[in-house]
């Protein structure tokens, strides 16, 4: 491997900049998949390069570049600079380097066993076993199972004193059964959207049992659902599992709540928001029991780190407390441009992009209530398990969502398993209307590495958490 | 570009040992972006980024890797060679692929597409001063694309080209908003300051108040970038042949049950733009038109080899992942000048948003209207209407319900930049429905 000293090549730029920061990405993907009992991908791929950024006439600009000896480096600041200064009279905001905050430390992630302790012919032979676990019946047409590693390195120093190391060991673990009778075809995963995915080493892999044993509930219950009776529509209660909860938290708060959305960023994009600048503080986003926490410190959860791609020191934050929306998700550039407090979330998918305001970890802060509890409130509605279909408006208004699994609960009690669950809403009056959130023992920590924003477009990996929650008076409807 | 590419290659294949099949692909990008905001410049800057992936097969077995191109290229050749060696340990570990294809030489190509586009120090002022007085936001995106393959068995395919976007939207004071694209690969300013000045234009009708509609159906026309939504979708989860095998396709019912869409309705992949290279990850050479969905009986579906080794099918060459690559929709009869008459009272849908199947077997797709969308009454427009949520499957819109195609068909270029600049775009016209669902 390479090794590039990043404090060499910072001090080779020779520029007349009031800010120079280097951002080093080396990252390792490596994709094991095997399908129907059969290798589909064993592929590992590396990106690796520098986002060189320069501040100049209050205007930051920037060169990402894959040619990481010092003439490229220095040759990179000198045209970053030129970007930044032939945009500074069109400024959208003057900065300074307050932008860029210095701080040093690392971050490593938290894992008990290293990758390497699981070789590519064995990690192989056990998605092949899932497989079989899996295909539970002739009715299952196809089955697949998914092990994905990335290995990150992020250092960062600048030339007002940052350096920053982080380390990270990312597992995404999917298993998938496609079962057909008839005209009607059903699909159950592990938690829908690549759901399943943490900090974390070989332990993930560690427990055969009990991961063979997932893959054949998996199996079944997508036999199960052929002879499911389709959702009903109406206007009734919902109670979300923490893996559809991710999608909720997602899509209708987090979205919704990052500040460059607010301030327009992403209006020829991902779109705008129904949440203005002057409803921090005061806005009843849920009901009391609604408290949405930003936590990149969560051990094991997908998206935590120890600094932002800025350079700001990870902290947890409320985002909504007692159902009150208190602040935003905006990095340090927002937090300038906007006036208003936010968080570390200032965040690039690659050294290839500019960081902007991303999610990280967001999630729902645990209730009182026992999920026996919270089956026994309701009178007539549906429990839905793991996201398979997501859909929400450009002011993160109006959702639909549709999931894998469902059962009907009458009068308190869990009945019969039913298929195709939608439901749909409108985020604020939904959130306000969350009746009931689980206690911890309810709660699931989730993932995904699919949150797509920005403009260059960015997929970026989000950590969402949450107990089992009830939410009554929704729309429910079934398939097509 | 070329030249490394070349040299790199050279180098990996001297390196092969008996049984051993290699097939590289390289994939960069020589960028430059400027994000605007309110007419004034949110961030800008250049990326350099460029990468090539192998496959080596050996012994039934096969493993991918990759590395980043970069300088001196002793150094990224060592690693290069490293790579391949990693591979080649792996390889042998893994089980058998009895679904392999091997690399063929079936003849190489070379396009090279030069083009008078805008410089990068000049881009910001070319850009911003026609942009004044409105509240503007988008992103330009410029610069060369590159794409490679080659394989031990000889042969070697390379593309580059040039080109430029800026992809935009228009704001009024009451956040109403239109959307605007000027692309293409030899800049003319003023085409450009035309084409902005074109959607200034076209915001004064959205100064109407916002009319609020109720969930039902609705007679409706989609213009042609609503349509290539829809279209979108077909290539997640629908004429993918391996899909359609794993149950897990919209289109799946044309092929079990005989489901048609509309005679009416006509989609094709048409490589003879040459927009988009026509060789695969393979390298294997896509034929230059195939018709998918013919007179709206299931004609095609993209099959690539390694599906067609499993499923016992004819490839035609498709990607591996089975996704329309350059997407052609036929026109129909319906003038442009008479589709407010032809609608008469209904929907006029400019562009929809975040398309998803709500039920993807079934064919259903949900989303919801953006932009410039109107309450049309007896071919008048009225009003720029609320965003609504509609939850409708192909096999109305598309099918029973399909009344009219347009004559006139518009080429919306691929805007999306996730995994780098993409190529290609879409070429389709508008439709007119009897009725669409709208649910919220």
């Amino acid at each position: 491997m390479n090794k590039i000293n990043l404090h060499s090549l910072l001090s080779s730029i020779d520029i007349s900049a009031d800010w120079v920061g280097l951002r080093e990405v080396r990252e390792t993907t490596t994709t094991r998949f095997v399908r129907d009992g059969k290798p589909q991908a064993n592929a590992k791929e590396t990106t690796h390069g520098i986002m060189v950024e320069v501040l100049a006439d209050g205007q930051f600009g920037y060169y990402g570049t894959n040619r990481m000896d010092s003439g490229s480096i220095s040759d990179s600041a000198k045209k970053a600079l030129k970007q930044a200064k032939s945009a500074a009279k069109y400024a959208i905001h003057t900065f300074t380097e307050d932008a860029r905050p210095p701080f040093t430390g690392k971050y490593c992630s938290d894992y008990k066993i290293p990758m390497d302790a699981i070789s590519p012919g064995e990690l192989n032979q056990l998605l092949c076993e899932i497989n079989n676990a899996l295909k539970v019946s002739d009715k299952v047409i196809s089955v697949n199972a998914l092990a994905r590693i990335v290995e990150t390195t992020h250092h960062f120093v600048s030339s007002n004193g940052s350096d920053i190391l982080q380390e990270f060991l990312l597992v995404t673990f999917d298993a998938s059964a496609t079962a057909n009778e008839g005209p009607v075809f059903q699909t159950r995963t592990h938690g829908g959207l690549r759901g399943y995915s943490r900090q974390a080493g070989a332990e993930m892999f560690g427990d055969k049992e009990d991961i063979l044993a997932v893959a054949k509930r998996i199996g079944e219950q997508s036999v199960e659902l052929l002879t499911a009776e389709e959702c009903p529509s109406g206007t009734m209660d919902i109670v979300l599992a923490p893996d559809q909860m991710m999608l909720q938290i997602h899509e209708s708060v987090g979205h919704a709540t990052e500040v460059d959305r607010i301030l327009g960023d992403e209006r020829n994009y991902a779109g705008w928001s129904f949440v203005k600048p002057d409803d921090f503080g005061k806005l009843q986003y849920g009901s009391q029991l609604m408290n949405i926490t930003f936590d990149p410190t969560v051990t094991g959860q997908f998206a935590s780190y120890g600094y932002d791609d800025g350079g700001l020191k990870a902290e947890k934050e409320y985002i909504v407390k007692d159902g009150i929306l208190l602040r935003g998700l905006g990095g340090k550039e927002s937090q300038i441009r906007s006036g208003m407090p936010g968080v570390a979330n200032f965040r690039a998918s690659s050294w290839n992009r500019a960081p902007i305001d991303r999610m990280a970890n967001l999630n729902l802060e645990p209730g009182n209530s026992t999920f026996e509890e919270i089956i026994s409130a309701v009178e007539k509605g549906v429990y839905m398990e793991s996201n398979r279909s997501w859909s929400i408006d450009d002011y993160r208004n109006k959702f639909q969502f549709g999931c894998e699994y469902a059962k009907l609960v009458e009068n308190g009690k869990l009945t019969k398993t039913v298929k195709n669950p939608n439901y749909r809403g409108i985020s604020n009056p939904f959130w306000n209307s969350l009746k009931m959130v689980g206690n911890p023992d309810t709660f699931g920590m989730y993932g995904t590495p699919y949150c797509g924003k920005g403009e260059p477009n960015q997929t970026i990996r989000v950590g969402h958490a949450s107990p089992v929650a009830l939410f009554e008076n929704v729309e429910v409807f079934g398939g097509a | 570009m070329e030249k490394i590419f070349d040299q790199i290659c050279e180098a990996l294949f001297s390196k092969l040992q008996e049984g051993e099949y290699l097939t590289v692909n390289f994939g960069g990008e020589k960028s430059q972006f400027i994000r605007v905001n309110s007419a004034k410049v949110r961030q800008t800057g250049l990326i350099d980024d460029a990468d090539l992936s192998l496959e080596l097969i050996h012994d039934n077995r096969v493993c991918h890797g990759s590395i980043t191109v970069h300088e001196p290229f002793e150094v990224m050749k060592d690693e290069a060679v490293l790579e391949l060696e990693r591979m080649r340990l792996e390889v042998i570990q893994l089980p058998e692929d009895p679904f392999i294809v091997l690399p063929e030489n079936a003849g190489s190509t070379k396009e090279i597409k030069s083009a008078n586009g805008l410089p990068q120090v000049n881009a910001v002022d070319a850009l911003l001063p026609a942009m004044d007085g409105v509240d503007l936001v988008g992103i330009w995106a410029s610069g060369q694309i590159f794409r490679g393959n080659a394989n031990s068995a000889g042969q070697k395919h390379w593309f580059e080209t040039e080109t430029f976007s800026l992809d935009y939207s228009i704001v009024t004071p009451d956040h109403k908003m239109v959307k605007g694209t000027y692309a293409g690969t030899d800049w003319d300013q003023a085409a450009y300051e035309a084409n902005i000045a074109d959607s200034r234009k076209k915001l004064e009708v959205m100064n109407r108040a916002k009319k609020k509609l109720d969930p039902g159906e609705y007679r409706t026309w989609f213009a042609p970038a609503a349509v290539s939504d829809f279209i979108d979708m077909f290539s997640w989860n629908g004429i993918s042949e391996a899909s359609v095998q794993q149950g897990n396709s919209a289109l799946g019912k044309m092929r079990s049950e005989g489901q048609k869409l509309s005679p009416l309705f006509h989609l094709a992949e048409d490589f003879r733009s040459g927009l988009v290279p026509r060789f695969n990850g393979r390298g294997e050479v896509a034929p230059d038109f195939l018709p998918l969905i013919d007179s709206g009986e299931l004609a095609n579906t993209l099959v690539s080899s390694r599906t067609a080794k499993e499923y016992k099918k004819k490839s035609n060459f498709a990607s591996d992942g089975e996704y329309m690559r350059s997407p052609v929709m036929n026109t129909g009869s319906l003038d442009e000048k008479d589709v407010l008459k032809e609608l008469g009272t209904g929907l006029y849908l400019s562009n929809l948003h975040y398309l998803n199947w709500s039920d993807n077997t079934g064919g259903r797709i949900t989303g919801l209207t953006r932009y410039a969308c109107f309450w049309v009454e007896n071919g008048e427009i009225q009003a720029p209407i609320e965003t609504m949520r509609f939850d409708d499957t192909i096999y109305r819109f598309f099918g029973t319900e399909l009344e009219a195609v347009g004559k006139a068909k518009v080429y919306l270029p691929n805007v999306l930049t996730y995994v780098g600049r993409e190529l290609g775009g879409f070429s389709c016209p508008g439709i007119l429905v009897k009725s669409f669902v709208l649910t919220l």
